[in-house]
C-alpha cells in the first residue's frame, strides 16, 4: 500500500496532551481527517473518549472530517477555548 | 478634535472615521482580561457609546491581566472603577455600566441598543449566550478568546459570514477544557487578543479594510505565530438558532442524578419521565411508583415512547445498565436523559428503605 505524510498541527489543551505543537505522520492513501483524529485517539489516552473530532482546518481551511487527505496536508486540530 | 489628529491623518480613516466612530456605539461583554484592553482602546479612539456589562468585583488575582484595574481597585466593583477609568481615558464619551449577568432573559434587550459586540466573556454558556443573540439580531460579533498561551479572533455573525457555531456546532466536553483558573493564563496574552478585537471593531464602524469575518485567527504566544484558517458560514449544517435557550444546560449537562436529587425534584411535582430498564421479574420485585417500564434490550424499538421534550431519568439496579442505556439514546441524538446514580439500590438506601430491590 502506498504511503503518505502530512504534518499535523496541534492547538490550545491538544499541544499540552500531544507534548508538541506540531509532528509528521505517515499515513495510507486514502486517508481522512477523521482517521487522523481516530490516530490521536489511539495514541494520547485523554482523547481515547472523545469520538468527535474538534474544528479541523487543512491546508488553513475549514475541512470536514470526511475530508481525504493528500502528500505534504497540513492537517490543524482546534479545540475550543473560552478564557477571557 | 485635536485628541483625535494621529487618527484623522491616517489615509483610509480621515475626518469621516472619526465621525462614524463618534456616532457608533459598542457592548463589551466582560470586562476581564479581554474587556479591559478593548474598553480602553475604544475609549481613546472615540467610540463614542461603549456599554461595559460585569457583575464581578476585582480581584487581586485579576491584576496581572486585567489592565483596567489597580492595586486600589481590589473589592470594589469592576464597573465602578472601569467607568471611572474610562471616562479619564477620554471625556468626550459615554460610558454605559451594565451590572448585571447576561442571562437569555435580558441578552437581546441589552445587546439590541449597540452597533457592535464584543464577546469578552470567560466561560462557554456566555459565548453560545452572545453568539446565538448577535445572529438573532443581526449584530456583528467581535469574538476572542484566551487559554494559556493560546488566542483566537474572530468575527461573528456579520451579514454573509460564520456564526461561533459555524466553528463549534456544540460545546466540548467539560474534561477537554480546563478554565483559566484551572489552566493558568499568560497576563499579557488577552492584551494581545482584546487589543485585536478593538481592531476588528474600529475597523467595522469605520468600514475599513477587511476583517476576520470568515476566518479564525490562531495566536501562539509561545511560538510567536499569527495563522489564519478560513472559515465558511455553515449556518444551514447546525441546529439552527431561533430564540434563545438555557446555556448553562447546553454547555453543562447534567447527565447524573442522585436518589436525592431525584426525590425532592419529584416532590416538587417536576416533570420528570422515570423509565426502569430492569428485567420484569425485577420490576416486578419493587419499583418507583411513577415509574414506566421499558427493559433494556426492547430500548432501542421502542424509541418513540421516550419522550424527547421533557427530563428523562434512566433506572436500573445500580446505575450501570441504565447508564448504557443514557449513551444509546444521546449517541440517537436524545439530549434529556439522566442517569439514576447507584440505581434502585442507593435509591431504596437513601430515600425510600421500605422499596425491595432484586
Amino acid at each position: 500500500m502506498r504511503t503518505m505524510k502530512v504534518r499535523l498541527l496541534f492547538f490550545a489543551v491538544l499541544r499540552d496532551i500531544a507534548g508538541t505543537g506540531a509532528r509528521e505522520l505517515a499515513l495510507a492513501d486514502g486517508a481522512t481527517a477523521r482517521d487522523v483524529w481516530q490516530w490521536m485517539r489511539e495514541s494520547y489516552a485523554p482523547l481515547a473518549d472523545y469520538a468527535q473530532p474538534p474544528l479541523i482546518a487543512v491546508n488553513e481551511a475549514y475541512a470536514a472530517p470526511e475530508t481525504v487527505l493528500r502528500d505534504g496536508d497540513e492537517v490543524a486540530f482546534i479545540p475550543p477555548v473560552a478564557g477571557g | 478634535m485635536n485628541r483625535y489628529a494621529r487618527q484623522i491623518a491616517l489615509p483610509d480613516f480621515g475626518e469621516e472615521g472619526q465621525r462614524k466612530l463618534a456616532g457608533s456605539s459598542v457592548l463589551i461583554i466582560g470586562a476581564g482580561g479581554l474587556g479591559s484592553p478593548a474598553s480602553l482602546y475604544l475609549a481613546a479612539a472615540g467610540v463614542g457609546r461603549i456599554g461595559l456589562l460585569d457583575f464581578d468585583r476585582v480581584d487581586v488575582t485579576n491584576l496581572h491581566r486585567q489592565i483596567l484595574y489597580g492595586t486600589s481597585d481590589v473589592g470594589r466593583a469592576k464597573l465602578e472603577s472601569a467607568t471611572e477609568r474610562l471616562h479619564d481615558a477620554n471625556p468626550e464619551i459615554v460610558v454605559e455600566p451594565h451590572a448585571a449577568r447576561l442571562t437569555s432573559e435580558n441578552a437581546l434587550e441589552i445587546l439590541a441598543k449597540y452597533d457592535v459586540i464584543l464577546d469578552g466573556t470567560d466561560n462557554f454558556a456566555t459565548r453560545y449566550l452572545v453568539n446565538d443573540a448577535c445572529v438573532l439580531l443581526g449584530k456583528p460579533n467581535v469574538y476572542g478568546s484566551v487559554f494559556r498561551f493560546d488566542g483566537q479572533v474572530s468575527v461573528f455573525a456579520t451579514k454573509d459570514g460564520p456564526c461561533y457555531r459555524c466553528l463549534y456546532p456544540e460545546p466540548p466536553p467539560p474534561h477537554l477544557v480546563p478554565s483559566c483558573a484551572e489552566g493558568g493564563v499568560l497576563g499579557v496574552l488577552p492584551g494581545v487578543i482584546g487589543t485585536l478585537q478593538a481592531t476588528e471593531a474600529i475597523k467595522l464602524i469605520a468600514g475599513i479594510g477587511e476583517t476576520l469575518a470568515g476566518r479564525l485567527l490562531l495566536f501562539d504566544a509561545l511560538r510567536m505565530t499569527f495563522r489564519t484558517m478560513r472559515v465558511p458560514r455553515r449556518c444551514e449544517e447546525h441546529a439552527p438558532v431561533t430564540h434563545l435557550i438555557d446555556y448553562e444546560e447546553f454547555c453543562n449537562p447534567m447527565e447524573d442524578i442522585t436518589p436525592q436529587q431525584l426525590a425532592e425534584r419529584l416532590a416538587q411535582n417536576e416533570a420528570i419521565v422515570l423509565i426502569d430498564v430492569r428485567e420484569p421479574y425485577e420490576w416486578d420485585i419493587g419499583h418507583i411508583e411513577s415509574a414506566r417500564h421499558i427493559p433494556m434490550q426492547q430500548i432501542p424499538k421502542r424509541l418513540d415512547e421516550i419522550p424527547r421534550d421533557v427530563e428523562v431519568v434512566m433506572i436500573c439496579r445500580s446505575g450501570a445498565r441504565s447508564g448504557h442505556v443514557q449513551h444509546h439514546l444521546q449517541q440517537q441524538g436524545f439530549t434529556n436523559v439522566k442517569n439514576l446514580t447507584g440505581g434502585m439500590q442507593r435509591w431504596a438506601r437513601e430515600v425510600d428503605p421500605a422499596i425491595r430491590v432484586a
